[in-house]
């Protein structure tokens, strides 16, 4: 019963019902209407055939009376198939008939039956009673004569139809019923499977699935946008989580330290001036950490793209330079051979202060891990367009970045091993990549032979014309 | 210096007033925004800092009404918000300077000072003279005792800014500011290379060093006669 209930839940199944019924019932009227039309013309053509038959005997009455009428109806009589002939007295009192008996007091009404009358037959002893439609006509001399014809045809023909139309409702329901079952019972399991695996990935099994039948139906269809969407969402809550752990973490070394910092002040400190040059510390470890939490901000910001309201067409190549006249000084004093090739006449929608963050992030992150002993250390700044794209490299001719590790740099708070003992809070990357992809465009890491090639891709403004 | 603090936070405003005057300056409170409001517009002060974030009535829409009513005085606006869009809309609002808590008292003195001086119509000027240094903003050369000094476009604008401040501390975010227009924090020594490179041209071949650093503020331009 809960089974039925279930079943009858399912869309397809309510839907196919109704059709069901509709299409039966629409059948059912017109099968009636036919039926009742045919059995019509077949009764009128009996009465056409009879009243004609009666008018030819008419005619044999003026002409051969009584006698010759008889002799007719004689022959008429013992014919295949023949019509029936009955001759009575003018009390009712049968004279002559090519039947055994016949419904009483049917003779005594000129004209058409009423209605079919019953008779019975010579060839079965009268074992079975047939029907019959007649017309009676009373003859000059008194006598009455009934020509009628066996209703055998329209009621076979009623009852034909009539079965027909039983086998065909109760093949109709059959297969319907074999439908729902075939189909509900295969949607009902689907759903199930569905239904299930929701169950799976609420109790906490992220990596579960929805199964797919490989029907390619709407089934599937729906499975696998669900897929993609979970796919999507556990991406998102990944990095989420990975987000949290790596700022619990992140932000627990500095603050320990911070902590650690004091309590030796506090306990070790003998003079006013040791104690201001501890809080001097705690103040720049301090500063430090709301550093990270503004940078976590602002990737966070660039990523929801709220961080700007309002995108400008810029002069690219002027952004470049400066950032390029902003930190070769700085690299040449750090001992940087530098090598600048920015094409002109860049140009691009975007913000001047967040292309100018993200170029300076690299440039910084190109100083700080590009260095190699084995080699005087270079730092190039290059931009030229591309297609309708404008690459921007900053590349240098240190150790490089592994390819496995090249996707992972560009997450929050990632940071290599062997560039753990350096300053910073392994932001940098990702909000470069937040502002290329803000400015519709990628984040490129690739190897510089020797060196790495971190390339910014942006959309040139009018490029995609 | 008279300063008014528009601040609800108490104990921040009270923190600030006391650094304030520390450093030689007068200051007056305000709770909220309607009381910086009445305050401002009855009394005149030489920079007022604004909180950006306050009850009743915030304080950038306090300064636009303050603007509308043709109070010019300078407004630094203080703000936990510190990204690009907050500025800009800060200072459309009517600030002249926008600095992010949490922030190092130096800068905030540095700045302050600027912002009071800002008030003069100097902008006008063609010539800056400070002491023996000369810079004419019409042909863009910078003489030092009568000797031509050839400079970057960029070494001039950091000249020029120091020299229009001159007497005061600029930080290096603030030089980072006014000179590059960037508003971020470089994680390494930019400002300091920049400003050695202008040293060593200004300063190298004579004997009093005009462009000195100030420990844990940044940097100050002065002339011989001051030291």
């Amino acid at each position: 019963m809960q089974r039925l209930r279930t079943i009858l839940a399912i869309t397809a199944v309510r839907l196919s019902i109704a059709y069901s019924l509709i299409f039966g019932l629409v059948a059912v009227i017109i099968v009636m209407y036919l039926t009742g039309s045919t059995v019509g013309i077949i009764r009128r053509q009996i009465q056409d055939s009879i009243n004609t038959e009666v008018a030819d005997l008419s005619t044999v009455y003026e002409r051969g009376g009584i006698n010759g009428l008889m002799r007719v109806l004689e022959r008429n009589a013992s014919a295949p198939g023949a019509n029936i002939y009955i001759v009575s007295d003018p009390t009712g009192n049968i004279v002559a008939a090519n039947i055994l008996d016949i419904e009483s007091g049917v003779i005594n009404h000129e004209g058409w039956t009423n209605h079919p009358f019953a008779y019975t037959r010579h060839q079965d002893n009268g074992a079975r009673t047939w029907t019959a439609m007649a017309r009676v006509v009373e003859l000059p001399n008194g006598m009455r004569m009934l020509v009628g014809r066996d209703l055998g045809d329209p009621e076979r023909f009623r009852a034909i139809v009539g079965r027909a139309l039983f086998l065909a409702l109760a093949a109709m329901l059959a297969l319907g019923v074999l439908t729902w079952f075939v189909v509900g019972r295969r949607a009902l399991k689907r759903l199930d499977l569905v239904s299930k695996s929701t169950a799976r990935i609420l109790a906490g099994d992220h990596r579960e699935r929805l199964p797919l039948s490989g029907a390619g139906d709407e089934f599937d269809r729906l499975s696998a946008r669900l897929n993609g969407m979970l796919d999507r969402i556990h991406l998102l809550d990944d990095g989420l989580k990975q987000v949290s752990d790596n700022i619990a973490h992140d932000l627990k070394t500095p603050l320990t330290r911070l902590r650690n910092k004091a309590d030796t002040a506090l306990s070790e400190a003998r003079s006013t001036d040791e104690m201001r040059a501890a809080l001097g510390e705690v103040i720049a470890d301090t500063d430090q950490i709301i550093k990270t939490f503004n940078a976590l901000l602002m990737i966070s910001r660039v990523e929801s793209g709220s961080a700007v309201t309002g995108l400008s067409s810029l002069d690219l190549t002027a952004i470049i330079k400066d950032v390029a006249e902003l930190y070769v000084p700085v690299a040449e004093d750090e001992g940087f051979a530098t090598r600048v090739e920015i094409a002109e006449g860049l140009r691009v929608t975007g913000s001047r202060e967040l292309l100018a963050q993200a170029l300076s992030n690299l440039v910084e992150n190109a100083m700080k891990y590009g260095r190699d002993p084995a080699r005087k250390p270079l730092l190039s700044i290059a931009a030229k367009t591309e297609g309708r794209n404008i690459r921007i490299c900053i590349g240098d001719n240190g150790p490089g970045i592994a390819e496995p590790d090249r996707e992972k740099v560009t997450e929050r708070f990632t940071r290599l091993e062997k560039s753990r003992t350096l300053p910073g809070n392994g932001l940098g990357l990702s909000l470069v990549r937040a502002v290329a992809v803000l400015h519709e465009g990628s984040l490129e890491l690739s190897d510089a032979k020797p060196g790495l090639a971190a390339c910014i891709l942006l959309p040139s403004e009018g490029g995609n014309r | 210096m008279r300063i008014l603090i528009i601040e609800d936070d108490r104990e921040a405003a009270t923190w600030l007033s006391k650094a304030l005057k520390e450093a030689g300056h007068v200051s007056e409170l305000a709770g909220n925004g309607e009381e910086g409001l009445h305050q401002a517009s009855t009394a005149r002060f030489d920079v007022m800092i604004v909180d950006r974030m306050m009850p009743r009535l915030d304080g950038l829409e306090m300064l636009k009404r303050l603007r509308a009513d043709g109070n010019d005085t300078p407004a630094l606006i203080l703000s936990a918000l510190g990204q690009v869009d907050d500025r800009v809309e800060g200072l459309r609002s009517g600030g002249d300077d926008y600095l992010s808590k949490p922030y190092a008292i130096s800068e905030l003195l540095a700045r302050i000072e600027v912002l009071a001086r800002r008030r003069r119509p100097e902008d006008a000027e063609t010539r800056i003279v400070v002491g023996d240094l000369e810079l004419d903003r019409l042909s863009h050369t910078v003489k030092r005792d009568g000797k031509a000094i050839p400079l970057q476009p960029r070494e001039y604008r950091l000249l020029e800014y120091l020299m229009r401040n001159a007497g005061k501390v600029v930080t290096r975010t603030m030089l980072l500011e006014e000179v590059w227009d960037y508003h971020f924090d470089p994680q390494t020594n930019v400002i300091d290379v920049h400003v050695s490179r202008l040293r060593g041209k200004i300063d190298k071949d004579f004997g009093h060093q005009m462009l000195q650093t100030v420990r844990g503020a940044g940097y100050i331009l002065r002339p011989a006669q001051d030291s």
